[in-house]
């Protein structure tokens, strides 16, 4: 019978041993060294039914399948567009997944999406080679308009989404911003500019106090302060 | 025999005060401090990222690059002539090999990740200060590694095998002195850097190297506290 070696959501440095016999399985950011799972990652061990994984607490954005990122247009080519999206590569979408409008043969393409403009699309295919393709069909895909880009960590995102979105639907509500946050750690904002300021001071808050249990009392205390 | 006691009072198998601390310089992907004795290093660990120019990428792994940089103010006294020098681009080549031994950079293909090892103070052991706070900053930037590296000096002053050179020791005059630099993998015990500087016997090498492993353990610790200590205690700042 295997043993876990560490405990639930305890934080984990490379070389780690997690757990040791074969009753375990290495899941994301460990790799198997004998009879025993090891860490290749620092971050936040967790046990999910037999697989030993790592959940990051830093480090860049991974461009993973299903995810809706935030995106600028660096280049139009012959048949789409090339993004920069927060990571080490840039991706492309193509002239038939950007619009549901017809586009003319020959058409000039930067008249849909010219170089600098935002856009939120969904990552359709990750390449090993990590080529990376697009798709801007689908609910709540768009060019961004106005407004303003910040940045913050990957790994933080989900808090600031929190859980079913409580979070940024509550900075959303007591703001009175339109707010869009990607999986790749962009997140734009529109509002009155005094309403984005506060937004995105109150995004900042939360990526400085991730840790924080009861976070979003605390933000929400935060907010009603400073509305009032 | 006339090296009968260490310098600056230290055991033989001593290394000098050490200090260490994670995610120093915000804007960095990960970042490292670690000090030795008066000997300190910053490391900012920026990637993976884009490859330019494009002939350096790799298709199949990523590529890293490592900056070792004396500031000019660092000696003791002479100024260090700023720019790259035969010894700093030899230092950058022997701490990337000691590091890429660990690292698995098969997930960022044709990109790179960009070591800066950056020392405002030295006196001895720098590239093995530099290691150690390196292989902090990369786990801080989140890059898979297989184990954490750790680097100490050990050597030889006179007829006393000793660990952690100090700049006085390394230029000892009384006898013969030697200084071999070592990095130590932390799980497999394996090395990553061994360099020589002077001479030294076979058998009071072997006996160097299994001190300097014992302080490698020592150093490991502590790169795993700071480590932890920067996640558990919240984030940065």
């Amino acid at each position: 019978m295997g043993k876990l070696i560490i405990k639930e959501k305890e934080v984990v440095v490379p070389g780690d041993d997690l757990a040791e016999g074969m009753d375990y399985l290495p899941g994301n950011g460990t790799y198997r060294d004998g009879e025993k799972i090891v860490a290749s990652k620092l971050g936040l061990a967790s046990v999910d039914g037999r697989a030993v994984k790592i959940i990051a607490l830093s480090g860049q954005y991974s461009p993973k399948r299903g995810d809706t990122v935030i995106g600028k247009v660096i280049d139009v080519t012959i048949n789409g567009w090339r993004f920069e999206i927060n990571c080490a590569y840039s991706s492309m979408l193509s002239m038939k997944d950007a619009t549901s409008q017809f586009i003319q043969r020959g058409a000039d393409l930067t008249q849909y999406y010219n170089i600098g403009e935002w856009v939120t699309a969904t990552i359709t295919n990750v390449t090993s080679q990590k080529l990376i393709d697009l798709t801007m069909k689908g609910p709540g895909l768009r060019k961004l308009v106005g407004g303003r880009i910040i940045k913050v960590s990957p790994s933080k995102v989900p808090r600031i989404i929190g859980k079913m979105g409580s979070m940024v639907t509550m900075i959303k509500t007591q703001t009175n911003c339109r707010i869009t946050v990607g999986q790749n750690g962009l997140i734009w904002l529109q509002g009155e500019p005094k309403d984005e300021i506060l937004a995105a001071e109150t995004i900042k808050k939360i990526e400085s106090e991730s840790h924080i249990s009861g976070l979003t009392e605390k933000i929400e205390a935060f907010l009603k302060q400073k509305t009032k | 025999m006339s090296y009968k006691k260490r310098f600056d009072k230290r055991e033989l198998d001593q290394t000098r005060p050490m200090e260490a601390k994670a995610g120093v310089i915000d804007r960095a992907d990960g970042s490292a401090y670690f000090k030795i004795g008066n000997t300190e290093a910053y490391v900012a660990v920026y990637g993976p990222r884009n490859l330019h120019p494009r002939f350096l990428q790799d298709p199949e792994k990523g590529v890293l690059r490592v900056n070792y940089n004396m500031m000019p103010f660092s000696g003791s006294g002479e100024r260090v002539r700023p720019g790259l020098s035969r010894r700093s681009r030899e230092i950058s080549m022997v701490t990337k090999n000691a590091l890429l031994l660990t690292l698995d950079l098969k997930e960022f293909p044709n990109s790179v990740v960009d070591v800066f090892v950056e020392l405002p103070q030295t006196d001895a052991g720098t590239r093995c200060a530099g290691i150690c706070a390196a292989s902090m900053a990369l786990a801080d930037a989140g890059i898979p590694m297989k184990e954490m590296v750790s680097a100490v000096s050990v050597g030889r002053v006179d007829d006393k095998i000793v660990v952690d050179l100090g700049y006085a020791e390394e230029a000892y005059e009384d006898g013969p002195v030697a200084d071999v630099p070592i990095a130590v993998l932390s799980r497999s015990q394996k090395f990553s850097l061994l360099q020589m500087d002077g001479e030294i016997s076979k058998d009071d090498l072997k006996k160097g190297l299994e001190m300097g492993r014992k302080a490698c353990k020592e150093i490991h610790e502590l790169q795993r506290k700071a480590l932890k200590d920067k996640y558990s205690t919240g984030d940065k700042k």
